[in-house]
């Protein structure tokens, strides 16, 4: 259902007033209903909800801005990357990082490094940084929310991998 | 698991409606792996796609899950085993419509699947009945360092496990919950809730009749960040702060309707009942829209005599693919819709507790 003042935008806000015994329904959206001075804010907040653990879409945009020389290893070429959205082989996640993080960055809201699962026959001393930086960067958060038995826990963590 | 028995039964795992059944249908986490030597599955030629499915395949029949799984060659499968095996959820349309050498690893109750050659090499999932994410992935995570074992997988210290498309980098993991959120609905609550998750390209998609426009009540809510956060955090800021948000505000609308509208309630429930009841022609759209007015029913006590386990049965085998499957043969749409009303009268009739 489309709002009934600007009859563009979905309507998500539904108002039944009743003035003078009358019954009257009104079916707005958030910022026409915004501009009338109805609060809209005592409704469900799932966006703030959701906001969380969700990053904002990009737009439909290519990975590349101009063309450049394919990829050694698989021959892909940027063309082909922009027009099927999918790479060529793991190395092309280095050969173009530059143009990739940039997409990676926008798509994961920010997210930059991994700090999930790293496969046992693949952990080594960079790991083991990464790991570490994350470690002390809980027990902070740990001491400043005085969390004191968990920053304890932490602290004990680091100390094991150093 | 044998792909000539498929279709006359309901999946295992969904017999059972797990915790918090009122809401939530099921939990899903599927992983996203490729082998690090091979170009991703898009970009390789048959020889190159036959060697990925080798490897993995020997990887993963050597599992624990292997004694209980089988491998489904999806090149050589005919179109009507592919559809049952979608409507199943079990593989994807991506991975049905795929050209070359495919194939799909399933356990024998339907709970996990590794997808060979989809859009990345390995694609695997554990599906389980109700809130049951912490339980889905234990057994994947397990499987998935069994696998590790055996094969190297493409990773990058910074960028995690490397997937055919960038936004997919880091964990690799997608975790999904299926909502029945039919209260919020009826109370046009849900608008808000579908607008928020549009705006931020939450994967809302229904659960049965996928494709049509119609997605019932049911609705699929799934985490789209996978690069910077720990798969175990990811799971826990759904399962310990949206979902029961999202629980809540569905229970508090069921109360309302059940305060407030319990004509307007009982109406849709019992005249869902008559027409499921004693319907002869009745087509998947109606189907569906009927059988989640029951499954509202069941949960608010109102109907005793029907249980969940019998409505998602119905849910599966009412699905085109299942009936084509239960005639042995092929049906138009109107031979379809008649086997579809029968299928369901008999049902009901039959499977009163």
């Amino acid at each position: 259902m489309n709002c009934q003042n600007c009859n563009k935008n979905t309507a998500t806000i539904h108002l039944t007033e009743i003035t003078n015994g009358k019954r009257q329904e009104r079916h707005l959206c958030e910022s026409c209903a915004q501009n009338d001075g109805i609060a809209v804010n005592a409704q469900i907040p799932l966006n703030d909800l959701l906001n969380n653990l969700l990053a904002a879409q990009p737009k439909d945009q290519n990975v590349f801005d101009s063309e450049s020389t394919p990829c050694p290893k698989c021959n892909i070429t940027t063309d082909k990357i922009n027009k099927q959205a999918l790479l060529g082989c793991p190395e092309d996640y280095d050969i173009f990082s530059e143009s990739l993080n940039k997409i990676i960055d926008k798509y994961q809201d920010g997210g930059k490094v991994h700090c999930g699962k790293v496969p046992q026959n693949q952990y080594d001393k960079t790991t083991q940084d990464l790991e570490l930086a994350n470690l002390k960067q809980a027990l902070e958060e740990a001491i400043t929310q005085e969390r004191y038995e968990d920053a304890a826990h932490l602290r004990d963590k680091i100390s094991q991998i150093q | 698991m044998n792909i000539d028995n498929i279709g006359t039964k309901v999946s295992k795992w969904f017999q059972d409606s797990g915790e918090s059944p009122q809401v939530i249908i099921s939990s899903r986490i599927r992983l996203a792996r490729n082998i690090s030597n091979h170009r991703f599955t898009a970009h390789c030629d048959h020889q190159e796609k036959n060697a990925i499915i080798s490897e993995l395949k020997m990887a993963i029949l050597q599992t624990s899950i292997g004694p209980l799984a089988q491998y489904i060659d999806i090149a050589t499968a005919s179109q009507l085993q592919k559809e049952l095996l979608i409507e199943r959820h079990l593989i994807s349309k991506h991975l049905c419509r795929n050209r070359g050498p495919r194939g799909a690893i399933i356990s024998e109750d339907e709970a996990f699947t590794a997808m060979l050659n989809e859009e990345d090499h390995l694609r695997m999932q554990v599906i389980l009945p109700g809130l049951r994410l912490d339980q889905c992935w234990d057994v994947v995570n397990r499987i998935d360092t069994e696998i590790e074992n055996q094969v190297r997988f493409a990773f990058d210290q910074r960028l995690g496990y490397l997937t055919a498309c960038p936004t997919n980098v880091g964990t690799g993991i997608r975790v999904s919950l299926m909502l029945h959120l039919p209260a919020l609905k009826m109370t046009k609550q849900i608008e808000k809730l579908l607008n928020a998750t549009k705006e931020m390209k939450l994967a809302v998609r229904g659960l049965f009749g996928e494709g049509t426009d119609a997605l019932g009540d049911f609705f699929q809510i799934s985490n789209q960040i996978t690069l910077g956060i720990k798969e175990e955090d990811i799971i826990a800021k759904l399962t310990q702060k949206l979902i029961p948000k999202i629980v809540e505000y569905e229970l508090v609308a069921r109360e309302h309707l059940l305060r407030h509208e319990n004509s307007l309630l009982e109406d849709k429930i019992y005249r869902a009942r008559g027409i499921l009841e004693n319907a002869y022609l009745i087509n998947s759209k109606e189907a569906l829209f009927l059988l989640s007015n029951l499954r509202l029913g069941i949960n608010l006590g109102k109907i005793k005599d029907i249980d969940i386990a019998t409505i998602n049965e119905l849910f599966m085998l009412t699905q085109p693919a299942h009936l084509q499957k239960n005639a042995g043969g092929s049906l138009t749409p109107n031979e379809r819709d008649e086997l579809r009303a029968k299928i369901i009268r008999n049902k009901l009739s039959t499977h009163k507790i």
